[in-house]
């Protein structure tokens, strides 16, 4: 195991890097991460998360392997003497079902249940949702945009004012992103370079450098129960060293991160895995990760093009390698499908633009896949989107109805975010209580035939 | 479903206060009062499960446009949901059905033909007959409809005026044959800016069986000196215990000098434009009359109204009205709200609508204008 590293070691380090990977790959490599890796059976994750047929002696072996750091000498509070990052939550198993977990989290505005969504909220709102219909839904945590927010209404005023939270007069828990991966996707001529991201200001042109410090002051200044480190992102359809220089340099901006951190007693950075589609990456980036001993832990870079069997190969792996007693998120998911595999999985937290942007193209969530309610035939449709659903939405209006507003008026698409979210917000509660009540098989079984047969008979 | 009109106060200049009953709603709603505007039945920024946060009942008059419905949703199939209380889950509001809505479905004089009326819409222009209008309004079952209107601009010819007038009552007698079992029918009064035709407009409506009047054809061009004389004429003649209804009045004050007239029912389309474009209203009147004094800040704002897009709010923490009780001002200051404007969010919007149909103001309106005409009263009958 790799000790804690300090910033005095970090230079020698960005020097080292080429030689660090070698190193990592020959002796992490075959002693551990490999073995551990043909174990868990990574052809196919979603066959066994199907059958449910837990295979008993990889399990154990993966679990001996990697045992939770420090969880013998840490407080419930998340402190050990040994490792001094303090931490702003507690993360309390409250019932297992193989590697899915049904937890209790606990952050400065908001006790939660896992598994849990996260909706999108870039610019400090939900698509024209009020707080009060967002809670009424059960949102527990909503995600801002960090580069969004830096720009309008900037940090300063948030902090001036007292935190996103009360700005937008949310008591629930929030969650800003780095604002790295905002850049790099929204901006053309964005840049990473060792210091940061690079890139042109959107107000003036200007070159502007956003760095990891930087980006962890802006998140101090708007004042989330969880903020993230500013990693290096790549899509995992490139491949080659850049894969690789990205997870090194993921690991080396961490400490900068930790280390400009100005309020580990009430926001909680969590680190982010990266290393591409390459189980060895992966693993050395979440070893790394792990030694640091942060409150939770995202895994990164997915969702981004690549095929469902590497998507789950990858969660399937950082999962097994991420300290038990810790929140697990996955970032960018948001298919109902990929939230039930990704919790059987042992995934915790989860964020997508999908349900509400979906919502806006006219298409409603619902058991059996989606529903189109542009489609001609909704126009005489008088039943409700989804008769199992106990939504307002549901509840109140028919297909016909929606149909007659959706994509013409705002008000079309703010009941299909409505229910989407609702649907999203209730699947996470349903993974919660059926794990916790012994009954996720059945209930991922239902999930699954629910949908499988639809496919095969021409929608609802 | 039967409605019922009781004046309750009336004054000597014409203005009156009143309670109107409708079937489904489970309290009279006090007059003079404002109707909701909406899009295809809900208003146009708050979502259904927000509507009861208004305040009740003033809140719960909702005017509905059948032609927005000619949108991709076919009367039968409104019909076979039950209605449009039921499609739209409104089961206790009132809802009033005008053709015209004042925002996106205008009328258009020109298009007009002896068979029935035209409106600019978003699905392009569309000519309505009498027959469809009232084939619609039974499927659509509101509580009340307004009949359907040849209203024409102030400057069109005399003549032309006259030809308006004629048609909306022959259209008002088409309506009336066809012997729609829904809702209580409203008879449309037009006659533009012309007082003779105002007249015998009125006079002709007022010897049909309806159970209410519409009054159309204002905000058309009119001169807003004339409108006093024009309300007056027309209301001279209506009976008192019937409901008399307008649309095109839009500013605060131009309501004041409708409820001053007599009107009972105002349409709410000034909300919709004040929202639109980012204002609120501020204005709050106590029991005197007088206005509160809440902001120090003279910049981007009037009295009665300011515009939560200027810069000024910012930073500013504090709620758009200080002992305002509507869910905006409870839960939102000015700074969020001109965040959500600068970054486009449709929750401004809501937020904002939510914030001006909380009609304290409104009711506040009514209150001191009631207030001030008992006192007038009082005054009169102490000279005399
Ligand atoms: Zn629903």
């Amino acid at each position: 195991m790799l000790p804690p590293l300090h910033s005095g070691t970090r230079s020698r380090q960005v020097g080292k890097e080429r030689a660090n990977a070698l190193w990592n790959r020959n002796i992490v490599g075959q002693s551990g991460v490999v073995r551990m890796f043909r174990g868990t059976s990574l052809q196919a994750p979603i066959t066994w998360c199907l059958c449910f047929k837990p295979k008993p002696k990889p399990k154990t072996n993966t679990t001996n392997m990697l045992p939770p750091l420090h969880s013998g000498t840490r407080s419930r509070q998340g402190y050990s003497t040994t490792v001094t990052n303090a931490m702003a939550l507690v993360f309390e198993v409250l019932g297992r079902f193989n590697r899915a977990r049904a937890a209790r989290l606990t952050l400065p505005h908001h006790v939660c249940q896992t598994p849990l969504f996260m909706p999108v909220g870039t610019q400090g709102t939900i698509k024209g949702l009020t707080n009060s219909q967002l809670e009424d839904i059960g949102c527990q945590i909503i995600l801002g945009n960090t580069y969004h927010l830096a720009l309008r209404p900037t940090s300063e005023l948030l902090d001036e004012v007292g935190g996103l939270h009360n700005f937008m007069n949310w008591q629930r828990g929030l969650l800003t992103d780095s604002g790295g991966f905002q850049m790099v996707s929204l901006l053309h001529l964005a840049d990473i370079t060792e210091k940061g991201v690079t890139f042109q200001s959107p107000v003036d042109g200007k070159p502007m450098l956003l760095t990891p410090e930087e980006s962890i002051q802006i998140q101090n200044r708007i004042g989330a129960d969880i903020i993230m480190a500013l990693d290096d992102v790549v899509k995992t359809t490139i491949t080659g060293p850049r894969v690789e220089e990205a997870m090194y340099r993921t690991l080396r901006w961490i400490d900068r991160c930790i280390a400009a951190h100005k309020r580990p007693h009430d926001q909680n950075l969590f680190g982010i895995v990266q290393g591409g589609l390459d189980p060895i990456l992966r693993d050395i980036c979440a070893k790394g990760l792990v030694d640091r001993n942060l409150p939770g832990y995202a895994i990164g870079g997915l969702s981004g093009g690549e095929d469902k069997n590497s998507f789950w190969r990858v969660v399937a792996q950082c999962t097994a390698a991420l300290p038990e007693d810790k929140p697990r998120y996955v970032m960018g998911v948001g298919y109902p499908l990929d939230i039930v595999v990704c919790s059987a999985l042992g995934a915790d937290m989860y964020d997508c633009v999908y349900p509400t942007r979906t919502a806006r193209f006219g298409t409603a969530l619902i058991p059996e896949g989606v529903l189109k309610l542009k489609h001609k035939a909704m126009a005489e449709d008088t039943r409700p989107i989804d008769p199992t659903c106990p939504c307002m939405v549901c509840k109140n209006y028919t297909r016909a109805y929606i149909h007659c507003l959706v994509t013409k008026d705002a008000m079309g698409s703010q009941l299909l975010s409505y229910h989407n979210l609702y649907y999203m917000l209730q699947l996470s509660r349903n993974l919660h209580s059926s794990i916790v009540e012994g009954r996720f098989p059945e209930f991922v079984c239902d999930f699954l035939h629910k949908m499988v047969c639809s496919r095969k008979s021409p929608g609802p | 479903m039967q409605m019922k009109f009781m004046v309750k106060k009336a004054c000597c200049s014409g203005g009156r206060a009143g309670a109107l009953e409708l079937g489904n709603c489970p309290k009279p709603i006090e007059t003079p009062a404002l109707l909701l505007s909406t899009r295809k039945g809900l208003p146009h920024f708050i979502a259904p499960d927000l509507l009861p946060s208004l305040p009740f009942p003033d809140s719960h008059l909702l005017q509905i446009s059948p032609l927005h419905f000619l949108e991709g949703l076919a009367s039968t199939t409104i019909s076979k949901i039950g209605g449009l209380h039921q499609m739209l889950s409104l089961h206790q509001y009132g809802i009033a059905a005008v053709a015209r809505d004042s925002i996106q479905c205008l009328p258009e004089s020109k298009g007009a033909t002896k068979l029935g009326p035209s409106f600019e819409t978003p699905c392009g222009r569309l000519s309505v007959k009498p027959k469809d209008y009232v084939e619609m309004i039974s499927c659509m079952r509101p509580n009340i409809w307004a009949t359907l209107a040849d209203e024409v601009p102030a400057w069109v010819s005399e003549k032309r005026n006259k030809t308006s007038v004629d048609r909306t009552v022959r259209w008002l007698d088409d309506c009336l044959a066809l012997n729609p079992a829904a809702g209580s029918v409203f008879g449309a009064i037009v006659g533009g800016p012309n007082l003779d035709e105002r007249k015998r407009c009125a006079v002709e409506v007022a010897k049909r069986n309806v159970s209410g009047y519409w009054i159309g054809g204002f905000g058309l061009g009119e001169r807003i000196e004339e409108r006093p004389a024009l309300l007056s004429a027309i209301i001279d003649v209506l009976p008192d215990e019937k409901p008399r209804m307008i649309s095109g009045l839009g500013l605060p004050e131009e309501i004041l000098e409708g409820i001053d007239a007599g009107i009972d029912l105002f349409d709410s389309t000034y909300i919709y434009s004040l929202t639109l474009g980012g204002f609120a209203l501020t204005f709050s009147l106590d029991k005197g009359g007088n206005q509160y004094d809440f902001q120090r800040c003279q910049v981007e704002r009037d009295l009665t109204k300011i515009n939560l897009r200027a810069k000024v709010y910012r930073k500013d923490m504090s709620p758009i009205l200080g002992n305002c009780t509507c869910y905006t001002c409870q839960n939102h200051t000015k700074a969020y709200i001109n965040h959500l404007f600068n970054v486009h969010e449709m929750l401004a919007q809501t937020l904002l609508e939510m914030e001006a149909i909380k009609d304290g103001r409104f009711k506040k309106f009514r209150m001191t204008f009631i207030e001030s005409r008992r006192v007038h009263q009082e005054t009169e009958a102490v000279c005399v």
